[in-house]
């Protein structure tokens, strides 16, 4: 198995948000979770990539037998987590290019390799850019800055495709986009299915999985999975809403 | 707006500028050691203050007046101005408010300040202090009952040696500045006030000033100690009559705020701000100082300047005690001739002090002024912050406002931000409300109030009701 | 011997061994400034625009005038920028001919050094040198007036548009003996006229020499001058600079004031908009380390209605070093409608650094926009744990952010030659715990990929 969660609690400012969270991903799985807002979602993704301000009062999180909750922000990244944010940061002036070769370099010495020479590098880069529809001189641009909602989305996959993670999590990567960015994001999505990566979609609507097909769908209610099936089950919650599940939850 | 409105705003008379008439026993003009001795007899002080007082004269005698200011004005004769002004008979000071000369309270309602009415009703202690003595003071059994006490200066020297020793000039010292070394020779009163620890004061405390006597420099001095986790809101506010000589007052203000003490300091001052030609207004040359000293303590300066012909002020706050907190909060008007060169320091010392500085100037008719602040963060304060926001407004095209903000800066972990901004008031706005159906007079009104309202909210209720109206009597009509 | 008559004394030794004499006028003037420095003599802390820098360096310096311009070629290749330029190369002070290349020069176009100028034509020259730049600026102008041999003469006439940078470069050698020079550069951009002048200072590693140069523009109506100043000294060196610009109707000017080296530096840079329709904006960034010290003071004089300015300085200050802003803006009674922005931003990488900055509003007008702002702090934590996310140590993270920072005003930069040197001298200088060095190669590879 590639990540384990256990019964994971999470407290933030004062209030627990997650309250007994379990869920296994194996690798090759798309899993998608579902759920209404405030159910816990991005809260989830979070914790596991490490941000500040999220108290895991009890629980574990592993991934390939690691502690995560024991590394550092960076350590998790080079170990093959990687977060795609719903709301990635603007960081003006920071070049797009700088930061991927930072974070391929790091990966690699994480991994005891040597950095990938400049020519390799770029042309790494150019390939995915073009696959990903995007225009060269975007890897002069801050990352980020000044960006559309599309963009910036499709800046989040295209990181994927250059970093290749093992477990890629992405949180409301579809919320935002227009059809077409859409069907890019998800094109970029799916050229990272395979045999040894996991991908864990956390979403709100069902739409996303017209395009992209999990293998297991979670709800997560009030803190905790109420409910895991196929995919079918998206389908379902797209026709009669969460309702049915809060209330099961609530009882 | 037209420029005739606004030039007939401009020349409104001066509503406060009148002279009462009291006799006064008056030392003749002249500085020496003689009237220092004169000023510490009359006072009936013991040998160790004539000699403190001696010796900020000596200091001072070395010292020359300060030039760098962005301020114009004729050399002071220190020599032409008389020292010591009292009531005829100090030792028969009246005993509560139906002693007090009438025509004193009748002053004071001109002033638009009922003071017995005021104080009943909204519970506030009043030490007046009128020509340099103080008049009364009253509620001085209901700080008693807390064991917080609130006298003259004079009172506190002759009742409290032991606090004065420890406490006066260990904030500001003698020989400070030019000004600070001629108040410690000079000063004739002021007030006093010790909160020990752990009593939050019961009631507002105020002071009115008034500057009255011709020829009379005005020189306070006034102490505020706050002990470990005390607290207290002291609120001073002044105005003076019309007079044809320039009328020097140069005050010192000490605070200092223990472990988790709390300080709030609240001035109006209105002082006379000379004739349509600049000519018999004040000049108010003042040393404020707040010292938190201890952990986490706070110490916060809110003061509305209207008045004065020549303003020199700059309410400070040395950051010692970890975690303390420095503020400052003010709203300056200039009209007419006025010339003011005011703002703050905030020293950073101790570790992750935070410090707040919000100045709005409005500048109109001919006046000129400057906002001048220093932060100042040094090596040991980590963690320190400071945030300033400094706007000027200007009336009319023949006023001045300047910023001249130091910075400096000396550790890595410290985060300042500083933003200023000059502008006019928007004919935008302007016409927006008058499409609203509102006058342009109130329209100006409104739209300066609103620029001022981040200062306001600090001012305790009652004052900032005064500030208001102060505000509007102040640029009334001047505005266009 | 006081400190200053050792200067006059230097100054009277040079004049009493020249073989030729001057222009009377160029004598009188140095006369003049002889003595004006001898009477107010170096600055002290005392004095408001050198309260935060102290010259005492070189006062108490003993430098003589170059009296040669050897200087290998191939050193100098190393050192130039590598851009295509009408060039003017001056070591420690005096011309290089061989080290120069005006053949891209258009016609409307004349550069000159100043000694040409003056043999050619010294009328023309007096009647404009120093109208600018008088020797009550500062003790160092007079200094200069009184010592000034060499520069750059500079003109456009109506209409011309120089397409390619005018690069004036001066060279600073080591030597037993450090040198001293006080350089003269004189702009004269005619109606219409464009062109974009690159004062570059680079030198020798262990080189403890004093400059001390003097700028001036005169922009007609509707000129166009970008200045570039790229100060790499060596940080032995001591450079002193004033910069000042006359600006007529719907002229516009732009200063880039980019330092990276000298022991002691301070930048003077005072433009007066004098017509209707004027722009000028400023743009900066020191980065100090060690002991290095960088004073920059610009002032903006709005002398008439509708005209605009605008500022953005940006310090990096790391070890001991030490940073100053002082930057002023004054609008003058009846010049309405004027809008001027600036701000200064400062970062500091350690705790024995400092930064003194004081942004300053003088406005006699009340139909203005005009605000300042200035901020010292630390880098966005939020961007931080971003890049961390995408398994970038914090260090580096840190490092690309401060290469962020500096970048922010490199982006106005034109020219990829000045901007890449820059970035690479940002990176190289950022400290070895930022780890930035395998991003400095990408970024010279991708460089030359172009």
């Amino acid at each position: 198995m590639m990540l384990e969660v256990k019964d994971l609690h999470v407290t933030v400012e004062g209030s627990e948000i997650l309250k007994g969270l379990t869920l296994t991903v194996n690798p090759g799985e798309v899993h998608a979770i579902m759920g209404p807002n405030g159910a816990g979602k991005s809260t989830l993704s979070a914790v596991i990539a490490g941000k500040d301000g999220y108290e895991v009062t009890g629980g574990s999180i592993t991934f390939e037998g690691k502690d995560v909750l024991e590394m550092e922000i960076e350590e998790r990244a080079q170990a093959g987590l990687l977060l795609g944010f719903q709301y990635p940061v603007e960081i003006p002036g920071v070049k797009n290019i700088y930061l991927l070769k930072a974070a391929l370099n790091a990966q690699r010495t994480a991994r005891g390799e040597e950095e990938i020479p400049a020519p390799e590098f770029m042309k790494l880069v150019r390939e995915k850019l073009n696959f990903m529809q995007m225009d060269p001189s975007f890897l002069q641009r801050a990352v980020n800055e000044g960006f559309s909602g599309g963009e910036k989305k499709r800046n989040e996959i295209l990181q994927m495709l250059v970093l290749q993670p093992k477990l890629a999590m992405l949180d409301e990567i579809d919320s935002g986009l227009d059809i077409d960015a859409m069907k890019v994001v998800a094109k970029g999505i799916n050229s990272l299915r395979s045999e040894e990566r996991a991908i864990l979609l956390v979403t709100h609507y069902q739409r996303l999985l017209d395009h992209i097909e999990p293998d297991v769908v979670h709800v997560l209610v009030d803190g905790r999975i109420v409910k895991s099936g196929d995919k079918n089950l998206a389908l379902e919650l797209e026709s009669r809403g969460y309702d049915w599940l809060v209330e099961g939850s609530a009882a | 707006m037209a420029s005739q409105e606004m030039e007939q705003l401009v020349r409104r008379e001066y509503t406060q500028g009148f002279v009462t008439d009291i006799e006064s026993d008056t030392v003749p003009p002249g500085l020496d050691e003689s009237t220092i001795a004169f000023i510490s007899g009359k006072k009936g002080e013991p040998e160790w203050m004539l000699e403190w007082r001696l010796d900020a004269y000596h200091q001072w005698l070395k010292m020359t007046p300060p030039s760098w200011a962005h301020l114009d004005y004729p050399p002071i004769d220190y020599q032409a101005i008389s020292y010591y002004s009292a009531p005829k008979k100090p030792e028969d000071r009246p005993q509560s408010l139906d002693e007090v000369d009438p025509k004193l309270l009748e002053t004071y309602e001109k002033l638009g300040i009922p003071l017995h009415e005021r104080a009943a009703l909204a519970g506030v202690a009043v030490d007046a202090v009128f020509d340099s003595v103080s008049v009364t003071t009253t509620f001085k059994d209901k700080l008693a009952e807390a064991g917080v006490i609130f006298c003259s200066i004079s009172e506190a020297i002759r009742d409290y040696p032991e606090l004065i020793k420890q406490y006066l000039g260990s904030v500001v010292p003698k020989a400070d500045n030019y000004f600070a070394a001629l108040n410690s020779a000079v000063f004739t009163d002021g007030s006093f006030v010790f909160v020990p620890e752990g009593v939050t004061c019961p009631m507002e405390l105020s002071t009115y000033f008034r500057i009255n006597a011709a020829n009379t420099g005005q020189f306070e001095r006034t102490l505020i100690i706050c002990e470990k986790q005390a607290q207290v809101s002291y609120l001073e506010g002044c105005t003076a009559p019309m007079r044809d000589e320039n009328q020097l007052h140069a005050a010192v203000v000490e605070l200092v705020a223990l472990e988790d003490a709390y300080i709030k300091y609240s001035t109006v001052q209105n002082w006379y701000p000379g004739d349509e030609d600049g000519k018999g207004g004040i000049y108010n040359f003042v040393t404020k100082r707040g010292d938190c000293r201890g952990d986490r303590s706070r110490i916060s300066w809110t003061q509305v300047e209207t008045g004065s012909a020549i303003t020199w002020k700059y309410p400070s706050c040395v950051l010692r005690g970890k975690d303390s907190i420095g503020e400052f909060y003010s709203v300056a008007v200039t009209n007419g001739r006025q010339q003011a060169d005011t703002g703050t320091k905030m020293i950073h010392i101790g570790e992750g002090t935070r410090s707040y500085i919000v100045s709005k100037g409005i500048a109109a008719g001919r006046s000129d002024q400057s906002y001048r602040g220093l932060v100042k963060i040094g090596p040991r304060a980590k963690g320190a912050r400071n945030f300033t926001q400094c706007d000027s407004l200007l009336i009319g095209d023949r006023c001045g406002a300047h910023t001249f903000p130091y910075q400096e800066i000396g550790n890595a972990t410290s985060t300042l931000e500083h933003e200023a901004t000059t502008s006019k008031i928007g004919e935008d706005q302007l016409f927006y409300c008058q499409t609203r159906g509102i006058s342009e007079e109130d329209a100006v009104s409104m739209i300066v109030n609103g620029f001022c309202k981040d200062v306001f909210q600090e001012l305790p209720m009652e004052f900032a009701v005064e500030a208001e109206a102060l505000l509007n009597v102040t640029l009334e009509g001047a505005v266009g | 011997m006081s400190e200053e008559q050792t200067f006059i004394d230097a100054l009277n030794r040079r004049m009493a061994a020249r073989d030729a004499a001057e222009p009377t006028w160029v004598a009188a003037r140095r006369q003049a400034a002889s003595a004006r420095f001898e009477a107010v003599g170096f600055p002290t802390r005392r004095d408001e625009a050198w309260k935060y820098t102290d010259t005492r360096s070189i006062a108490r310096g003993t430098f003589v005038q170059a009296d040669n311009a050897e200087f290998s070629p191939a050193a100098a290749a190393a050192l130039t920028l590598p851009l295509d330029a009408i060039r003017l190369t001056f070591v420690d002070g005096v011309f290089s001919a061989a080290l120069s290349d005006l053949d891209a020069l258009p016609a409307g176009a004349t550069v000159e050094t100043l000694s040409q100028a003056l043999e050619s034509n010294h009328e023309a020259v007096g009647a404009v040198l120093g109208r600018l730049a008088g020797v009550d600026f500062s003790p160092f102008a007079a200094l200069n007036t009184a010592f000034a041999e060499e520069g750059a003469i500079i003109r456009l006439a109506p209409g011309t548009v120089v397409e390619t940078p005018i690069l004036l470069q001066f060279l600073s050698r080591e030597g037993d003996q450090p040198t001293m020079c006080h350089p003269r550069v004189l702009i004269e951009a005619g109606a219409r006229s464009e062109a974009t002048v690159i004062e570059h200072y680079v030198g020798e590693t262990d080189a403890k020499n004093f400059t001390n140069v003097i700028t001036e523009v005169l922009l007609d109506r509707g000129a166009i001058v970008q200045h570039y100043k790229l100060q790499e000294a060596p940080v032995g060196d001591m450079h002193i600079a004033s910069v000042h610009v006359d600006q007529g109707r719907d002229s516009r000017f732009t200063s880039f004031n980019l330092n990276l080296g000298g022991a002691l530096v301070r930048n003077d840079i005072v433009a007066d908009l004098n017509a209707e329709g004027a722009e000028t904006q400023y743009f900066g960034l020191f980065f100090a380390q060690g002991r290095q010290h960088v004073d920059n003071h610009t002032l903006v004089n709005h002398n008439a209605p509708r005209t605009y300015s605008q500022e953005s300085y940006k310090g990096i200050l790391d070890d001991r070093a030490r940073g100053v802003f002082n930057g002023k803006v004054i609008v003058k009674r009846d010049s309405q409608q004027i809008e001027a922005y600036q701000n200064n931003a400062n970062l500091l990488l350690s705790d024995r650094a400092e930064i003194d900055t004081k942004p300053e509003l003088e406005i006699y007008a009340d139909d203005v926009k005009c605000s300042h702002g200035a901020t010292t702090g630390q880098l966005d934590e939020e961007a931080i744990y971003a890049l961390r996310t995408r398994g970038i140590d914090e260090q580096t993270a840190r490092g690309l952010l401060t290469l962020a920072f500096a970048g922010e005003v490199m982006e106005q930069v034109k020219h990829d030659a000045i901007a890449q040197r820059v970035e690479l001298a940002v990176a190289g200088k950022l400290p070895e715990r930022f780890n930035l060095a395998g991003l400095v190669e990408a970024a010279v590879a991708l460089g030359e990929e172009g």
